[in-house]
């Protein structure tokens, strides 16, 4: 699997794309489930991937980050968890239209190991129910994202995995002083071995507290394995301007960390919340020729 | 006085069984029950917010020293009930309407638990409604709520809305917090405090209350 990793980085570093939420946002999701408009809003959907494309986004994601049995049960969708991942996959696939890669996204189960809200064997079922119909959907690969619990992620990840697709695990590093570790208190070298054993592809950081404080995590992540880093910043924590939600950081001064991260051993750079094709526009900008 | 030493240091590493069989054989030779949560629990669960502040522990550390401190308090609380002592205060607990995320918010409800307060978890996806007949009913003394999502942040301001419609705003206390909620904001929608992380919240839930 990481031939094709490698085939996809043959030229030198890709650019990805940036976030959904916020895009479904701007195209009046409202209190919607985001995962839920592949099927009542497919055209929305699509048009998200298709900006990315358009924006020269080498692999784009897919809207279903939530669309794991445990999330959909909250808003009565348990039962079209095969339908909302495969149409994501087709949606972005279409959107495409052969120009990007499609890596299906899959996302923690919103529920906390720790506190005996969900077990093991529970998450494992609902990973393998949401990686298989990915899988069958078609997509080039499986994204596991913004995982706050290191478990969880190893349990997504053998999910992942199992389908035979190549999996990029990335994690969130946004607690402690240095604003380094997970939630749980994992750092990069934790995440990454454990990540690696588990048999992921790719390793990396997404999400998080600002660009900025991704430098030093895409070093040490890529200090600790010999796999390709993806890095998915966001756009900073958003303010609240005249009752609208605004993130105060433009493409310009995002993409300027681009040189950065690439020196720090990033091969996959892209933006989480609050950032659109604008700022994969201007990442391109910084990332030559293969992106 | 060493055992006691020793059930501080249970709730601090997290160990509940010990906390409890601590707390049981305290309270048959004879300790008092308020002097063990004012003088050893409690301190405990301040040094796991130290502890949390300078990075020294992390999420895991906080839930598990927060169960024991819950073990060793639940034996206690009776006690004090009985004596007619008053609980730090009611707390009611939510994520707001529209949003599903209750990770956050248990971690609050949580520390708040083995603070001594009395929570009352209206779990996710409330409404201002739910809130106001809550608050009502229950008596509670604090309104803590809970969003993930910049668009349901907007649920906030909703349910502080409703609480002065509903003539209860000046019955309780505010207290927001979530990933994008700000200090400024809290003071926009006119909550009383807003805190960043959970055991601060418990810091925050107590200096409310002396001020009321």
């Amino acid at each position: 699997m990481r031939s094709f990793i490698a085939e996809v980085l043959g030229a030198g570093p890709v650019v990805t794309d940036g976030a959904w939420g916020t895009q479904l946002q701007a195209r009046g999701l409202g209190g919607d489930f985001p995962d839920a408009w592949n099927l009542s809003k497919p055209e929305l959907v699509g048009e998200v991937a298709r900006s990315y494309v358009e924006a020269g986004s080498r692999v784009v994601l897919t809207n279903t980050f939530g669309a794991n049995r445990l999330r959909l049960h909250g808003c009565g969708l348990a039962d079209r968890v095969v339908e909302i991942n495969r149409t994501g996959v087709r949606i972005s696939r279409q959107a495409a239209e052969g120009r990007a890669f499609v890596f299906a996204s899959l996302g923690p189960s919103g529920r906390m190991l720790l506190s005996g809200d969900t077990s093991p064997e529970e998450l494992r079922a609902a990973f393998d129910e949401q990686a298989g119909a990915l899988a069958d959907g078609g997509a080039d690969a499986i994204v596991v994202e913004t995982m706050t619990d290191l478990t969880e992620a190893l349990l997504a990840v053998e999910a992942a995995c199992a389908t035979g697709l190549p999996v990029v695990a990335c994690m969130v590093f946004d607690s402690g002083k240095q604003k380094d570790r997970t939630m749980m208190g994992t750092t990069p070298e934790q995440a990454a071995a454990a990540l690696v054993a588990a048999g992921a592809d790719v390793i990396g950081a997404n999400c998080g507290s600002g660009i900025a404080n991704y430098l030093p995590v895409c070093s040490r992540l890529h200090a600790a394995t010999d796999r390709p880093i993806w890095i998915k910043a966001n756009a900073g924590l958003p303010v609240i301007v005249d009752g609208k939600v605004v993130y105060q950081i433009s493409p310009e001064t995002f993409a300027s960390y681009v040189p950065g991260l690439l020196n720090a051993g990033a091969s996959f750079i892209g933006g989480c919340c609050g950032t659109d094709p604008e700022f994969v526009r201007a990442m391109k900008r910084h990332v030559q020729p293969g992106s | 006085m060493q055992d006691l030493q020793a059930l501080h240091n249970a709730i601090l590493t997290g160990d509940a069984t010990a906390a409890k069989n601590i707390a049981e054989r305290a309270l048959a030779a004879g300790a008092d029950p308020l002097k063990l949560v004012n003088d050893y629990m409690i301190p405990a669960m301040d040094e796991v917010g130290r502890r949390f502040e300078c990075s020294e522990y992390f999420v895991p550390e906080l839930l598990i020293s927060a169960r024991a401190m819950k073990a060793a308090l639940d034996l206690i609380r009776p006690m004090l009930v009985a004596r007619g002592e008053e609980t730090a205060g009611r707390v009611v607990i939510g994520t707001v309407k529209g949003d599903l995320h209750d990770i956050g918010k248990n971690l609050v409800a949580s520390m708040l638990e083995g603070g001594g307060f009395e929570v009352i978890d209206l779990g996710v996806n409330v409404s201002p409604e739910q809130f106001v007949t809550a608050v009502r009913e229950r008596g509670a003394q604090i309104v803590a709520m809970s969003a993930l999502l910049t668009t349901t942040m907007p649920s906030m301001k909703n349910t502080v809305e409703a609480l002065k419609h509903a003539g209860l705003r000046d019955k309780v206390k505010i207290i927001v917090g979530g990933a994008p909620i700000t200090d400024k904001y809290a003071k926009e929608i006119g909550a009383d405090g807003y805190s960043d992380n959970a055991p601060s919240a418990v810091a925050l839930a107590r200096k409310q209350l002396a001020r009321a």
